[in-house]
This record gives structure tokens, sequence and C-alpha cells, in this order.
């Protein structure tokens, strides 16, 4: 089937786009940005593969009637399942290259061999715990493989360690090292294999297995199904990286434009918060820009700035948010700049304030930054959509939504759940519409 | 540009033996600067911007910078002064090599640019040498007056000429002045020229990054010269050439004959990243046809020139009418009569972390230039020697994003 | 009036970015105001056309910004932020004009930024002559004729010499009254409390001048009659706070680290003029020689360095300072590009000093106190040269 593909390669996560030539979005694949971005590139694009495959599964079974209110239950253990498969395809290998990085110790014959034997009783309850990890309803806390692997083998490897004279610093060193190799390697590329295993194991359910004939039928199909690529574009910041000839490569402020529109036709402006940076945007009614403006040579104001804060306060970034809300008198917090507002942090800190108000403040600050930046590219004229890591934060997000009204009177403001592909769909389109030019 | 390295060179050649050949030396600012005049008293310039443009260039500003910076300089502040400070402060060594004369006079023409007035006593401070003050009246209304004329009219007949005289030993030639003048506004005819073949597509020559070598002779030392003249007349005939023959401005990447944007810039270019960030603009295939930066000297294609028939009014409106020195209402009106003039595609402002008289406003001039001309603009930030201050990423990103929303606007139209 | 309320009073007028003294002002005299810059206007000619000169100094630390921030890169310091502020959020619709005298280029530039801005509203950029032999002063008239001329047609009122001798004495009158309040402080510096004085003196900012020197006399017997501590505190000069001004809780941290402050620039323009405008002969040639003749030193302005440094030297000698606090807006080119001259100078006489940076809006007060404690302490235990 013909597709277009978009990629942002961003510099926390790498994001995929498919799209037929409908312009309908097939699938989105997502991984964390590592330090190769070549890698990257590909898995986010396996993933997003995997995505559309998943999408024309359901597509193909929706044909059949008679499966009917079966159908969302039927995909989610399918997905579920096919995780599973490739959650466990990734576990052998990591257990496998811990084994490769054992060897290489220069330790005597009898102590790699006490480790090995407490790194295969980790894997096995690994291998037996996974099962339950994925099912329908049971979501992990991360999607990326790293995140899972890391958080259940430190906890087993502590038991397993606990009664041995063995030193658990030394397994968690072996471990950082082979799951480096297996993150860097793409899994992906296993795809039929997990499809195979994951419709096995869903036709075990009883209520499922009368359909196993269309079951079989659609997923072979769908396992057979060739992608026909017809353009890639790529953009973010380290487009410059892919391996894409230049007139494959746009601007992420380009593509961000385009994608926002794609998602919200009346979009005019629109601001995207993330890690390294803030932009506004200014879009035409097809989509393309007139003016943006960056956030200049200061770090105030990009998602950076909670980062830090949740560094100085010993939290997570994603409970700043929270907390925020909680706030009933916000404190004004004057310092726009990253090192002095951790100044002035400790400083109310050690006055008696309270954390929750100063973080409704921090982002309130946040949001002025943002606020300046939009102003500088134009204002807001109508219909306004927020994108990017810090629109997921709900503090954030509601200072802006109140400066914007104060400050432009009532306006539509749109927060996509997949605003984090805005830049990758947007690359998707332009792959899509200059290959029609 | 052989000719032109000839004449730098050997005008750091003529400092470096000043004192030995019995030279008088007089520090002194470019922007509207008085050079005709000290040439007339057979004294030679030097000019502590260009210094410190050409220690960017030569990748020593960071250090000279830090140097400044140890001994209670502000990171805050202009990092001209810093870098000058600096460079003193490790032995005076000039951009040749040779170390540079101290100053018999510090003429100090404060134009457009407020650190101007410290640098110099700054300076004053570390050479213990007079100083004569040259206050040029901004023009906050947008106009010269006749009483800011005759300001400076005084001012050079009774503060600088005095000084100027007392320092070299020789008295004032008027007559010797008058022929220096006239062949400056001999030269101006051919810049100005020059300047205007920008308006041929392609355009013959880069307004910007080979602006400010264009722009070198006649807004330093040798301005007035019979080789400034000569300078201009065989780049004009170059350039004329290229016009004749379709040919674009010479880039360090070769010749740029395929020039997809014409843009107008704002604000001085960075020095110490200067052909990287010349390179970001020929790989877009962008040509700068016209630039505020190359009138810092003075508005000659205004229609100013050099009047040997008043010499002391001549003088003071060159002074005055350098482009710093105009208000933001009048900026505005300059860059919308490029933007326009030149048929250019956008424009762009570089702004300048050390520069507060080109940066402040540059946000509004952004907005109100948009607005009028319905042209788009696009912001980047550098400094001008601080190399803590290009961050060539940053600026690349920015820039391409600018030239693909110039190209896909032209595109959906 | 009791002390508590005068002060607070002050303290309402400088917090009140609504400007409500000038609204009430002109509604009781149905006239006009202009507003003006830091640092010296000669706001003897606004009060010759019957008009209000009201000094605009940001917007302190109570004012959020929104839009202000939008028109200047991080670089550029904080009162032209706020100053737009306040513009575009309608606060300085009451005043008739605006005046941005000559300080540095971030105000030059503010100016023709406000032309644009504020079309239908009279701004003037105010050059003052950094000459200042003959061919300043003759500049220097004209603009101050040229300044009565546009006054006069803002006012809708002709400035005669009387009515401009008449300015010119008001003004020296409160100037006389300043100066006496800065020696007061000098000799009792725990009875003359630098927040309470700071207030008095930036009341001169908007209160008519009567009104504010009347003020000013109130105060000095209100203060000298309490009964106050006096602590073993050091006592300095702050320098360099002449334009933007530090936030009130920063200038009451300064006194409460350890310092008895005996001079500083702050609403430096109220001071400018150190003699008095003569009172006979032409009122304007008056008011033009007495910037010409007798000024206070400043960063803004250009200096000889041959005597870089003198009059701050004998500033510290003539109040028996124990040492200077270099106290400089983030940003500020005047007074960073002058302090290391000053520091030289001082370090050369053997006179201590410490120096930080702050905005009107500084959040930092705590590690600015540390330091100038740290400073206080230092010279209280080598004591000074």
């Amino acid at each position: 089937m013909d597709c277009f593909i978009g990629i942002d390669l961003g510099s926390t996560t790498t994001k995929a786009v498919f799209m037929d030539r409908n312009e309908r979005i097939l699938g989105r694949g997502i991984t964390n940005s590592r330090s190769n971005y070549e890698v990257a590139c590909q898995v986010a694009r396996e993933e997003a593969e995997i995505d559309a495959r998943f999408l024309l599964l359901k597509d193909r079974l929706r044909k059949y009637p008679q499966i009917g209110e079966f159908h969302e239950d039927l995909m989610a253990w399918l997905s579920c399942k096919f995780a599973l498969g490739q959650h466990l395809k990734q576990l052998t290998a990591l257990r496998e290259e811990c084994f490769t990085v054992l060897q290489m110790w220069s330790k005597t014959a009898d102590e790699k061999e006490r480790y090995r034997q407490a790194l295969a009783w980790v894997f096995d309850r690994l291998d037996a715990g996974a099962s339950s990890t994925f099912e329908p309803g049971r979501r992990a806390q991360s999607d990326f493989f790293r995140d899972i692997a890391t958080s259940l083998f430190l906890k087993d490897a502590e038991a397993a360690i606990k009664e041995t004279s063995l030193s658990f610093d030394r397994a968690v060193g072996i471990f950082d090292k082979a799951i480096l190799r297996v993150e860097n390697k793409s899994f992906a590329v296993f795809y039929a294999e997990y499809l195979d295993f994951a419709r096995r194991e869903t036709v075990k359910q009883p209520r499922f297995r009368k359909y196993e004939k269309e079951i079989v039928d659609v997923v072979q199909e769908v396992i057979e199904l060739k992608f026909n690529v017809i353009k890639s574009v790529g953009t973010g910041y380290g487009r410059l990286l892919l391996p894409f000839p230049k007139d494959q490569i746009r601007s992420e402020i380009l593509c961000h434009g385009l994608g926002a529109h794609y998602m919200f036709p009346e979009t005019r402006t629109v601001l995207d918060i993330g890690g390294q940076d803030t932009k506004a945007i200014q879009v035409d009614g097809k989509g393309i820009v007139t003016s943006f403006q960056m956030n200049d040579r200061c770090a105030a104001g990009c998602g950076r700035y909670l980062g830090y804060i949740a560094d100085e306060m010993n939290m997570g970034v994603h409970q700043l948010g929270p907390m925020a809300m909680a706030s009933k008198k916000p404190a004004r917090i004057n310092s726009t700049c990253t090192v002095f507002a951790g100044a002035e942090l400790r400083e109310r800190l050690s006055l008696g304030e309270k954390r929750e108000d100063i973080l409704a403040g921090l982002h309130r600050a946040i949001i002025l930054r943002a606020m300046s930046i939009l102003a500088r590219s134009g204002g807001v004229v109508s219909e306004f959509t927020f994108t990017g890591g810090v629109a997921r934060n709900e503090a954030a997000t509601s200072a802006l939504r109140q400066l914007i009204e104060q400050n432009y009177g009532k306006v539509k403001m749109n927060i996509s759940p997949d605003s984090i592909y805005t830049g990758a769909l947007g690359a998707t389109l332009f792959a899509k519409r200059e290959s029609e030019a | 540009m052989n000719i032109q390295k000839k004449m730098i060179g050997d005008h750091y050649k003529k400092l470096s033996t000043a004192k030995a050949d019995g030279k008088k030396v007089v520090y002194t600012f470019v922007p509207g600067n008085l050079n005709e005049l000290i040439l007339s008293f057979d004294m030679l310039p030097v000019h502590p911007e260009i210094n410190a443009l050409q220690s960017g260039m030569r990748k020593k500003s960071g250090d000279f910078i830090m140097e400044a910076e140890k001994s209670g300089h502000s990171e805050d502040v202009c990092t001209y002064v810093k870098c000058d400070i600096g460079m003193m402060k490790k032995g005076n060594i000039g951009p040749t090599g040779e170390k540079l004369p101290e100053p018999d006079l510090l003429l100090l023409s404060y134009t457009g640019c407020f650190t101007f007035m410290k640098w110099f006593e700054l300076l004053q401070k570390e050479y213990n040498c007079p100083v004569a003050m040259l206050h040029v009246p901004y023009q906050g209304d947008g106009e010269i007056t006749e009483s800011m004329k005759q300001y400076v009219v005084d001012q050079i007949r009774d503060t600088v000429i005095p000084a100027l005289e007392k320092a070299s030993g020789r008295k004032y030639d008027e007559n010797r002045l008058k022929e220096f003048l006239r062949s400056s506004a001999r030269a101006e005819d051919d810049l100005v020229a020059i300047w205007e073949s920008a308006k041929n597509r392609p355009s013959p020559i880069d307004a910007y990054f080979g602006g400010v070598y264009y722009i070198g002779p006649i807004f330093t030392a040798f301005r007035g010269l019979p080789e400034c003249e000569q300078y201009y007349k065989s780049l004009r005939k170059e350039v004329e050439y290229r016009v004749e023959h379709k040919m674009g401005p010479t880039t360090p990447e070769g010749e740029l004959n395929q020039q997809k944007f014409r843009v107008v810039v704002e604000g001085p270019p960075n020095w110490t990243s200067f052909r990287e960030f010349w390179k970001m603009f020929s790989d877009e295939g962008a040509v700068v046809v016209s630039s505020t930066y190359i009138t810092v000297g003075g508005l000659y294609d205004r229609g100013f020139r050099h009047d040997a028939g008043k010499p002391m009014e001549t003088m003071a409106e060159y002074c005055m009418g350098c482009y710093t020195n105009r208000n933001l209402p009048a900026r505005v009106d300059i860059l919308e009569k490029a933007i326009k003039d030149y048929h250019a595609d956008g424009f762009l402002i570089n702004s300048i972390k050390s520069c507060n008289s080109f940066s402040v406003g540059q946000l509004l001039m952004l907005r109100e230039l948009e607005k009028r001309t319905g042209k788009a603009g696009g912001f980047i930030e550098s400094d001008l020697v601080d190399p803590r201050y290009f961050s060539a990423s940053n600026i690349k990103n920015r820039l391409e994003s600018y030239f693909q929303m110039v190209a896909a606007k032209r595109a959906s139209t | 009036m009791g002390l508590e309320s005068l002060v607070q009073r002050c303290e309402d007028l400088c917090r009140d970015l609504d400007f409500n003294y000038v609204k009430e002002w002109k509604k009781k005299t149905g006239s006009k105001a202009v507003a003006f810059m830091p640092i010296y206007v000669p706001r003897e000619l606004i009060h010759a056309a019957g008009m209000l000169p009201v000094g605009i100094m940001g917007g302190g630390d109570d004012l959020e910004i929104i839009r202000g921030d939008a028109y200047f890169q991080s670089y550029i310091c904080r009162i032209p932020r706020s100053t737009i502020e306040l513009g575009l959020g309608g606060k300085l619709d009451c005043m008739d004009g605006f005046l941005f005298p000559a300080i540095c280029d971030v105000i030059r530039n503010l100016s023709g930024m406000w032309k644009i801005m504020f079309k239908e509203k009279y701004a003037k950029y105010l050059d003052f002559p950094q000459n200042l032999g003959k061919s300043g002063k003759n500049f220097y008239v004209q603009e101050l004729q040229q300044l009565k001329a546009d006054f006069e047609t803002i006012s809708g009122k002709k400035i005669t010499d009387e009515s401009l001798g008449r300015s010119n004495a008001l003004y020296n009158e409160n100037r006389e009254v300043l100066r006496e309040l800065y020696d007061l402080r000098s000799r009792y510096p725990h009875q003359i409390l630098t927040y309470e004085a700071y207030l008095i003196l930036r009341a001169s900012n908007i209160l008519e001048v009567s009104e504010h020197t009347r003020l000013v006399r109130d105060y000095m017997a209100l203060a000298m009659k309490k009964s106050r501590p006096n602590r073993d505190y050091v006592r300095v000069i702050v320098s360099g706070a002449f334009c933007e001004q530090p936030p009130l809780t920063l200038i009451r941290a300064l006194e409460g680290s350890g310092c008895y402050i005996v001079d500083d620039d702050w609403v430096l323009g109220a001071r400018y003029v150190l003699g008095a405008v003569s009172g006979s002969g032409d009122p304007l040639m008056a008011l033009a020689d007495s910037y010409m003749d007798k000024t206070v030193a400043t960063g803004s302005r250009h200096e000889d360095a041959s005597v870089k440094g003198d009059y701050l030297i004998r500033l510290v000698r003539e109040r028996r300072a124990d040492g200077v606090v270099f106290a400089a807006p983030s940003f500020c080119d005047p007074a960073l590009l002058e302090r290391p001259m000053l520091q030289d100078a001082l370090t050369a006489e053997n006179i201590p000093h410490t120096g930080f940076k702050y905005a009107e809006n500084t959040g930092q007060i705590q590690t600015i106190k540390e330091e100038t404690g740290t400073f206080a302490d230092s010279i209280k235990l080598w004591g000074a040269e």
C-alpha cells in the first residue's frame, strides 16, 4: 500500500507518522531519542509501521459483522499480546547481552558463574511475570522497554542478591551495559512473529475461539501487507542528522504549523512549549506559516525550566503540575531567569511559603514568557492550539488559558492528546503534498 | 579585495612605525567620523571598534573579553569595549601582530552609541592623554535642526580643531581639508552606485556580508585619500561587469548566482563566526540586497555627500546623519524603503546583545515592518565579538525555518 | 498626620500605578500632566506652564509584565518593559506628554518606540549637552526654548518670566529641604531611616512641588521626635541606582543588613542640580546655567577621566562613610561601565566597596542582604582605613 512518512527527531523523543494517499493517518510511533539518532529514527518508524498494521487489522476485522460486539475487546487483546511478544523477545536479547557482558569480565570463572546464576534467576522471573504486565487494562507506566525492564530488573535483582555475597551494584552495572546494546537494536522487524504470537495467545480466550478462522486470515493478510513508501520528510532538532537529502528535510516550525492545521483546521496560532525551546507560530487558512518567533537565548519559559525546578525540589517533573493545581494563592515569581528562579525558590521556601503556591507561580512565570513570545509573533487572533510536552501539564494549560483570555479575549484553545506528533504529522503532510506537486 | 587588503595592511604598518616616523595618532570611533579633518592634520586614525572586530574574526576576542571581565567589567556590557580593554591589557597587539601606537588624542565623537563615551573614559584612564569630546546630538524628532547643526559646528571649531592642532603641532588648513572632502564625495558617488546595483537580478553584490568589506575603506582611515577613490572606482567597474554578465556576488562558497531569496538585513553582523554565518545564507541561496549596517558610517544612499563648499556644516551633517543616530520611526522608514526599493522577499533582524543602540526597539521594528510591507520578518540573536553568544545550531535552525517559510508562502500565493 | 501615616501615604503614592493623585490633581486644577523618565528633567518649565511633572520609574515589583516583555530581548534592563506595560495597560493615559531624557541608548530608543506606539501623545527625547562649554550652553538654551514652546502648546498657557521665576524658586526651596533631609540623615541615620527617607524623596516624583516641600519638612520634624535605637551599623553610600530603582523591600533589607545609608543616588533628578537656580536675570538662562554649572556626577554623563571618582570620594569624606555599595540594575550600561572606574578610584583611596546587581522586581533579597551584611561585618572587624 502507498504511504508517506514523516519523522520528527526531537531532543528527547523521536516520532514517526504514516499516512495514506487520502491523508489519513495510518500509524504513529515514538521512541526515546538515545545517543544514536539513526536507530531512534528507525525504531520510531517501525513502531509507526506496526501501529499502521494494527489500524489496518482493525479495519479488516470490522468487515466481519459477526465479530461485532467483541471488536474492541479483540483488538485490545491482540495489541497487548503483540506488545508481550515483543517484550519477551527483547528480554531474551537482554539476557543474552547480560551474559556476553559478564563473559568479558576479568573475574574468576567461579565468580562469573555465580553472577550468571543470579541473573538467570532474575530473567526467569521477568519472563514469567511478563504476561501479567501485558494484559488489557493493565498499562505499564512507560511505553519504553528501557523503563519497564529497568524497574522490574532492579526489584528482582535486589531480591536475588540479598542473600548472597554478590554485589548489587555490579549486577546493575552489567544490566546497564547490556540494555544500551539492546536499545540500539531494532526489534520491530520481527513484527510477524509477534503478530503470530498475539493471534495464538488471543484465541486461547474462549470467547474469541469461534472466530479463529477470521482472525487467522486477517492477521495473515496484515502480516503480508507491504508498505510502498512514496516519500519521507524529516524534521526536528536532529533533522540534519537524518539520513535524508536536503529536499526531504523541513524545519519543525513549518511542520508544526501544518500539523496543527491538520488536527484543527481553524487554528491560526500555534504555541509549542517543548523541552528545549518555545515557539509561537502563526498560520494561514492552509496551514502555511506566516510568522514565527522562538525563545531567545534565555532558556526560561521552556520545558527545561520545569525540569530544573523539579530537580531543585527533588520531585518528578510530572508531579509539578498536580501540586501547583492545589495552590489557592499563587506566589508572584519575579525571576524568569532559570538560574535566578532556583535561588528565588530556595529563598521563598526558607521564608516558609507553601510549595504549591511557589509552584503555581513558577508555572505562571513560564507561561508569561511564552505569552511574550506569542505577542512577538503577532498575538492570538482566533483559534489557538497548544502543543508540546508542557501542554500535558495542567497547571501550565490553566495559566495559559487564563492569560490568553485576559489578553486576547475568549478564543478556542485546542490541546490534542496526540500533540506530541504534531511535527511528525506536518512532515508527513509535506511528504505527501510535495510528492504530488 | 586585494587592493583593500593592501590598504589595510599598509595602514597598520604605518601605525606600527608611527612613533618612530614622528606621526601623531588619534583614536576615534567609526560612525560619523571626521576622517578628512584628521587627515588634514596629517594624523593617523585608530578605530577601536575595528580592532575589536578584527580580534573577533581572528578568534582572539573570547580571551580578551574574559581578561576584561576578570578585571571587573560586567558580563552585561558591550563586548567591543571589553575586547578592546582586554587587548590593551594583553599588550595592545593589533590584528597584524604589530603593537598599536598609544594615542596622542582621544577624539570622542559621541555618535549614536552611549558606550563610546564610557569607552574613551576607560581608555583615558589607561593612556592618560587628552580627550576631545564631540557631542553629536541625537535626531530624537527625526530631523537635524539648525541648533543641533550649530552645536556640532561650534564644537568642531572650538573643541576638536584646537585639540587636533595641539596634538599634531600643525595649524588647521582649510584648503587641505577641502581637498580631502572633494575626494570623499567622489568615492561616495561610486559607493552609492555599488549599493544600488543590488536592485538587479541577480544581485551582483551581497550588501551585508560582502557589504562589510565594501564599507571598510570609506568608513575608516581611508575616506578622502586617492587610494580610497581608486578602490571604489575599480569596485564599481567590477560590479558593473557582474551586472552585465548576470553574475552574483562572490561568497566564501563561490559565486552565488542562483538567488532564491532577496533579503534586507538590520543590525550588525557577528564577527566571531562571520564566515559560518554567511554560509548559512549562501547555503539557502539567500542574497542580502540591502542592510542597515552598511550605513553606520553615513546614509549616502539617501543623498548625503561631503560638500567641500561648506566644510564645517558638511562634517556636522555627516556626524548626525549616520544610521544609529536616527530615531526608531526613521529607522523603520529606512528599512521599509529598502525592502520596497530592492524588491526584497523579506527582512531579517540580527539582534546584537552588545549593542543597545541598535537592538532596543528591534522587536517593535519587526512588527511595524511586517505590518507595513506585508513581508515576512525573521529574528535571530548573536553578539559582535563574544563567541559565547553565537549559537550556530540555534541560528541555523531559525534561518532555515525562516527561508522555508518564505518559500512556502511564495508557493501558496 | 503622624509619622507612620505620612510614610504610608508616600508608600501608597509610590505603589499606585494608576496615578490617582495625578488624575485628582488634574481634575482639581483643570490642568495637564507631563511624565518623564529618570534621571533629570527641568521640571521647573513644566511647572511654570501650570502642569504637573510626574516622574515614572518603571513599575516596581508589583507590576506583572505581560505585554512589555514582547518588545525587549532578554539582555535589556527591566525599566523599559514595565514602562511599556504601563503604557499599553492604559495606566499612563492621564499623562499629556512624556519626556525621555538622555540617560542611555535604551531610554533613547524607548523615546522612538513611544512615538510609534502612542502616536497621539507628545513624546520627546531630551538631549543634554555633554560638552559643557559655550557651544553646549547655546544648544541647551535652544532645547529649553523648544521645550517651553511645546509645553505652552500642551498646556495652552504662556510661560512668562514671572511664572518660570516662581517655579525656579519653588524648586530651589524643594532642593534645599531635600539637602536638609540628606544632611539630617547623615547626622542621625538611626532617626531618619533610609526606607522612610527614600519614600519621602520618591514622593517628589508625583506631588506638586510645594506640597512635597511641606511634606519633607513635616517628616523631618516627626522623625526627629521619635525615639529610635542607635545601632552599631556601618555608614555606607549607595551608588549606581540612578535610573531603574531597587524594590522597596531591597532598600529596607540593605539597612537591615547593618548598613546606615548616608548618601545615595536614587531618585537623583530631585537632587541633580547642586546649586540654586539664580533668581536674577532671565529665568530660562538661569535654569540652563544651573545644569551647566554645578550638578552631581553620574554614570549617564561624560566626565573627564582625570576627575573620575572625585565626586564620590568627596561624598565619602563629607558623609564620613565607611564604604560604598555599588548597586546597579542588571544590564545598565551607564552604571556598569562606570563601576570599574569608580572602584579603582576608591581602591586607590583605601575606601572599602562592594557591589551587586538588581532589577526593580528582584526576587533575591536574601542573597543581596547577606552580601551587604558580610560587607558591614568586615568593615566592623577590620575597620575602614
